[in-house]
């Protein structure tokens, strides 16, 4: 049905539709959900959020595994509620891609068959109570530089979409690093634990951004549809530049022995991350690609009876209803 | 009066604390996103009820322990809980199930609670009261269209409440703690709940076209500490590591 719909709409397209469409796009205007649009535009949305909704599902696994851990009563309010958060942006990402003609069931099975990507991020294993801190601080730091932007992006329930989570993404990110302060205020094995999670979690945040822009296949078109409004260089850079004096105030060090301060360009000169793992990772070679979908499965499967059921009863609801009017 | 007090503190935090920590297992896993959402708002109300009766607790022991302190490091036989609170979740039909037992109970109860001799007691009450209103509102509603909807869901809620009934006993069971907290007025005997618990479960079962198992027999152990099941020490051996491995260390 998805590439039904995407084939149908490509055969409609004139020059002089997709001319106008863009000058919409070029004078700033948000297009909505009735308006026409190219199929390629459709298409990439769909991808895009889709990709963006996955990626907060799946995303609430690697924490979601620290719940029950947590050391406090009040870290563990904190993580639940920020997993929760996440679950609320997938939830709203999901009825923004909904206005452009696919399921969330649809979604959901794209995703559970490998039709569908989510962020290469959430295949690396949380080990520590300090990945509770990093992922907050460099996960979700790295995620709102990329999301900043999208508020404006040109379609309507998208942008809408982005500055509720936004909001709440920035405040993830102050509550990570404030899980780090602890661990660097704290006992020596708190200070390792620390240090470790940022060694492991530095080059997967870099590459959170996507491959490099000579290697991006997908940017140009999109930056002319401003669904994407940055290309992934100048984001990743944006990162490094803003997370490094972040690194140095909590007294940590940067796995990176390129790092340095370029006083010319006014920039920090970084080590890129090894791309050949993130094409593993997107490939399914990550640590936990596997875990992630079986997990994911298991719950569409075990859920599969509760959903029926809800349905179930909603029907007899409206027949029984029904009968007695 | 100060012994049974934080008994009886302990008995209500530890209700909440492992509730919530059960609740909080679904996070992630649910069987629909909305439900998602809504498990982890349970979880998380219940999670700020214990911060609640915990810390007063602290303050009635007055040995310098905090309610993480109380949360974190006592041992299985220091938990006051109902044992239904403990078992594990099962399937999402024994959770909601277990979650509408206890929020059956302790609609009542926190009303009740509202009118205590202490007026902390009552605080808490008034507030947890808000919430507990609102979970029993979802869990009823859950309970019914879960044992509405289809053969194989009837079916797995009728299990569900084959295995708990014979938990539901125990929060109706007096001892001298509750004797000592009723006579100072802070709280009723849980016995006088007893039949408004059961005029809300039956009507609900009514309409879930479950029947209300027979026999009164009822596991005892939990809210006294005496006897806790297996599974207590598993989620503590969880819930607890940090605090155990790094005694000292400030989160």
């Amino acid at each position: 049905m998805y590439a039904h719909m995407v084939k149908s709409e490509a055969t409609s397209e004139d020059p002089e539709m997709l001319a106008a469409f863009q000058a919409r796009i070029d004078a700033g205007e948000k297009i909505e959900p009735k308006d026409w649009m190219p199929a390629g535009y459709r298409k990439t949305l769909i991808r895009q959020i889709g990709q963006h909704a996955h990626s907060e599902i799946v995303g609430q696994l690697p924490e979601g595994n620290w719940i029950t851990r947590a050391p406090t009563l009040e870290r563990k309010a904190n993580l639940l509620a920020k997993v929760q958060d996440e679950a609320g942006h997938g939830l709203y990402l999901y009825c923004a891609a909904e206005t452009l003609g696919v399921s969330r069931d649809e979604m959901t099975e794209m995703l559970l068959d490998g039709r569908m990507k989510y962020s290469s991020i959430f295949n690396y294993p949380t080990l520590t109570w300090a990945d509770m801190g990093a992922v907050g601080w460099l996960v979700d730091g790295a995620a709102i530089m990329n999301q900043v932007p999208l508020q404006r992006t040109s379609y309507g329930p998208y942008a809408r979409a982005m500055v509720r989570i936004c909001k709440e993404e920035s405040f993830h990110q102050r509550q990570g690093f404030h899980v780090m302060m602890s661990m660097v205020k704290g006992t020596e094995d708190q200070k390792r634990m620390a240090q470790d999670a940022l060694n492991r979690f530095w080059f997967p945040a870099l590459m959170m951004f996507g491959p490099s822009d000579k290697d991006s296949v997908h940017s140009r078109q999109s930056m002319a549809w401003k669904i994407k409004m940055n290309t992934n260089d100048e984001l990743r850079q944006k990162f490094v530049d803003e997370t490094v004096p972040q690194a140095e105030y909590l007294g940590l060090t940067v796995p990176d022995k390129k790092l340095k301060w370029n006083e010319e360009t006014g920039h920090y000169d970084f080590a890129e991350p090894d791309w050949s793992e993130f094409f593993e990772v997107i490939k399914g070679n990550g640590p936990c690609n596997k875990e992630r979908i079986a997990a994911r499965q298991k719950a569409w499967d075990d859920g599969a009876w509760v959903r029926e059921a809800m349905m179930a009863h909603a029907e007899k609801k409206r027949a029984r209803k029904l009968a007695a009017e | 009066m100060v012994d049974a007090l934080f008994e009886f503190l302990l008995r209500q935090g530890d209700n909440a604390l492992v509730l919530g920590h059960r609740m909080s297992e679904w996070c992630g896993v649910a069987p629909a996103l909305e439900e998602d959402i809504a498990l982890a708002n349970t979880a998380l109300d219940l999670i700020g009820q214990t911060q609640l009766w915990l810390g007063y607790a602290a303050e009635v022991e007055d040995a310098g322990r905090s309610a993480n302190d109380l949360a974190f490091r006592r041992e299985v036989y220091d938990f006051k809980n109902l044992l239904m609170l403990e078992v594990p979740n099962e399937d999402f039909g024994r959770t909601l199930m277990r979650q509408f037992l206890f929020d059956a109970f302790q609609v009542p109860w926190l009303t009740a609670l509202q009118a205590s001799s202490d007026q902390r007691v009552a605080d808490i009450a008034a507030k947890s009261l808000k919430e507990a209103l609102c979970h029993l509102d979802r869990s009823q509603e859950t309970v019914v269209a879960l044992g509405d909807g289809t053969q194989e869901s009837n079916a797995r809620m009728k299990d569900a409440l084959d295995f708990l009934w014979p938990y539901v006993g125990e929060m109706f069971a007096d001892d001298a703690v509750d004797q000592a907290i009723a006579e100072a007025g802070v709280a009723p005997l849980p016995s006088t709940l007893r039949e408004a618990h059961r005029a809300t479960v039956k009507a609900a079962f009514r309409a879930a076209a479950l029947t209300l198992p027979e026999g009164d027999f009822a596991h005892k152990g939990g809210r006294t500490g005496f006897r806790h099941t297996e599974h207590l020490g598993h989620m503590l051996a969880t819930m607890q590591i940090l605090q155990r491995s790094y005694p000292g260390a400030t989160w």
